[in-house]
């Protein structure tokens, strides 16, 4: 009994500092952001929440001038949503067609296809930038939501997931419906999209928080502040911050932090039963 | 209703394999036929081309007078039931059974009206709301059995539904598809491996090797009167003894049989006599000498299992032997056994081509 107790205590210990180890730098950040800049300018990093909680969320979100010169914590808030949800729900869209195509249509280039479909994990979207930047712009793209999202909605990874998924599904599905009378976009969205549907929602989830920490392709492809995403607005913060001037902001800087952690921390927390399903089993 | 023709059919895979070489037949309406054979041999992609699935490289099916060959499975008017069930998972009983209809474009109160129809039919009325998963075996395999129904199709085709089964339920399934088919009397085609099933369900049977029907008929002439060696082993359980033999113009020899009787049959050294195990019978004047190795009983038949003596050179290979008495004989193992037989019920083959000689 003895050696089981501390074994027990051993354990948890270990797991208790990874948690603390995870997620005191968050509380921090929390803390600091709901103090007086004065305060944290004077003593530091806080470690337990200041009365400014209202006053600084506040401004950073809804007052112009508040984090921004003019655009509001909202906005970006809005924009991150519309760059995740588009890229999400574009990824899915473009690699479901893309994996039923290699994998129901047996044409004869599907599996060369499908390696340069997966070669280009191996090309990153920094290694293409330029052109990518270059194409948009000569389209006048810039500076848009469609121009943000659609160059990165390729997915090979998405691909690559929906293709072993639809190889496992059994062929006398696909048969029986033939018998049906389905056709081939009947078979895919009566059959296939419904039994996809964990499958989905995990990518939907993992895409998503893909989506929203995109830091690169924004930074270069919004130049108005008014389609600034989160986490530029905080990568323009800091930088204020870094050249000085004012009294810094950091408590600002810290709330536009959390706020940006927020939304997919919630998705994952609020999904997380269907993205382990989803990764987990088949419905079948 | 129609009957359905097969003409020449022919399929060679892209890979080069041959799975059916040359098959002709006529299947009249209303008529249920099981394919039969080993595995391999065939049958399931003849069934699929008759159903669309698999291209024919050779020949021509028509349903009725119409040629189908390059029509789509949807539009040949058929309904298959497969070997999993192929129930879409993620619709209910009755989203199931309507999808092909609805993909019709049949209006909804006679989707409605055919459903409830086959339902009750099949006696899964209850279970319309539920999802396949929620099923039993014997159930889904019913519900499979409703989608190919309401479609109202010329011909029914059957992809081994029942082998998923458990014994028991497999018995009584066969019995309800013979008499669904029965009532319905639509044209139906059925794939087995099972001669059981095969034997009983059949109005006529086609016993299918390597990719050629060896023969077709009613199953009682085949079993009967086999044409080939291949087809008297196929159908019967237990398998007919198959006993080397030779004739040498006045009688034939096996061993140490030699029976008279068989005028007639050409000069050979490679015969094949076969005799079933149920037309044996214990007799002490008996040609044959069996050494008892295992005895299986079934209830009312005793299956004896073991090999015939051979007293002149015992060092050739044992002929293993089956023997199909009642309850009442009870031998000894390694005891021995004298059994005869009525000539007239043996069956001699070539041994080389493998057709019958008598």
């Amino acid at each position: 009994m003895k050696n089981w107790n501390w074994r027990l205590i051993s354990t948890h210990a270990i797991l208790i500092v990874g948690v603390l180890f995870m997620s005191l730098p968050v509380w921090v950040a929390f803390a600091t952001s709901t103090h007086a800049p004065e305060t944290i300018l004077r003593d530091g990093l806080q470690f337990l929440p200041g009365s400014h909680f209202f006053t600084t969320y506040n401004e950073v979100l809804f007052v112009e001038g508040g984090v921004m010169k003019s655009v509001l914590g909202t906005t970006m808030l809005k924009n991150s949503l519309i760059l995740g949800l588009g890229f999400a729900i574009g990824k899915v869209i473009i690699s479901m067609l893309a994996a039923y195509a290699i994998v129901y249509f047996r044409f004869r280039l599907a599996t060369p296809l499908f390696c340069v479909i997966f070669l280009t994990l191996l090309l990153p979207l920094e290694v293409r930038i330029i052109p990518s930047y270059e194409v948009l712009a000569k389209l006048g793209m810039l500076d848009t939501h469609v121009g943000l999202i659609v160059p990165l909605i390729a997915s090979a990874t998405g691909t690559f997931f929906f293709r072993q998924f639809f190889r496992s599904v059994p062929d006398e599905l696909l048969e029986a419906a033939r018998l049906d009378g389905a056709t081939a976009w009947g078979f895919f969205i009566d059959i296939l999209v419904p039994l996809s549907k964990t499958m989905i929602a995990a990518i939907l989830i993992i895409m998503f928080v893909v989506g929203w920490n995109q830091y690169l392709w924004p930074l270069i492809m919004t130049t108005k502040e008014e389609n600034y995403t989160l986490v530029i607005g905080i990568k323009q913060i800091y930088q204020i911050l870094a050249e000085g001037g004012e009294l810094p902001q950091y408590q600002k800087a810290f709330a536009l932090t959390i706020l940006a952690t927020l939304p997919p921390v919630l998705v994952v927390l609020i999904f997380q039963n269907w993205f382990v399903k989803g990764l987990v089993e088949s419905e079948k | 209703m129609a009957n359905l023709a097969l003409t020449g059919i022919r399929k060679t895979y892209p890979n080069g394999a041959v799975a059916v070489r040359g098959v002709d037949m006529t299947i009249d309406d209303g008529e249920f036929i099981v394919f039969v054979g080993p595995s391999g041999c065939g049958k399931s992609t003849l069934l699929r081309m008759v159903a669309g699935l698999e291209s024919i490289t050779e020949g021509s099916i028509h349903i009725g007078d119409r040629l189908i060959n390059d029509v789509s499975p949807a539009d040949r008017d058929v309904a298959m039931v497969f070997q999993n069930y192929a129930l879409y998972p993620h619709m209910t009983v009755r989203g199931n059974m309507s999808y092909g209809l609805k993909n019709r474009g049949m209006p909804k109160e006679e989707i409605n009206k055919r459903v409830n129809d086959a339902a009750s039919l099949l006696r899964i009325g209850d279970y319309l709301d539920r999802q396949p998963n929620e099923l039993s075996g014997g159930q889904r395999q019913r519900v499979a059995m409703g989608r190919a129904i309401v479609r109202e199709p010329e011909v029914f085709l059957f992809d081994e539904p029942l082998s998923n089964l458990d014994a028991k339920l497999r018995v009584q399934m066969r019995i309800e598809i013979k008499r669904l088919q029965r009532r319905l009397n639509v044209t139906s085609i059925y794939v087995t491996h099972d001669q059981t099933e095969a034997m009983t369900l059949a109005d006529r049977l086609a016993v299918i090797n390597d990719g050629k029907i060896e023969q077709m008929g009613a199953p009682i002439e085949l079993y009967n009167n086999p044409a080939t060696l291949f087809v008297a082993t196929f159908i019967g359980a237990p398998q007919m003894n198959l006993l080397p033999a030779q004739f040498d113009g006045e009688k034939l020899i096996s061993n140490t049989l030699s029976l008279s009787g068989y005028d007639g049959l050409p000069q050979s050294q490679n015969l094949i006599l076969g005799i079933r195990p149920d037309t044996l019978r214990t007799d002490d004047n008996g040609q044959l000498e069996m050494r008892v190795d295992l005895v299986e009983q079934h209830g009312a038949d005793n299956l004896i299992y073991g090999a015939i003596l051979n007293s002149e050179n015992t060092d050739s290979e044992e002929t293993e032997f089956c023997f199909k008495t009642g309850q009442e004989v009870m031998p000894e193992i390694d005891s021995t056994l004298r059994l005869g037989f009525d000539p007239d019920k043996t069956l001699i083959f070539d041994k080389e081509s493998g057709d019958r000689l008598r």
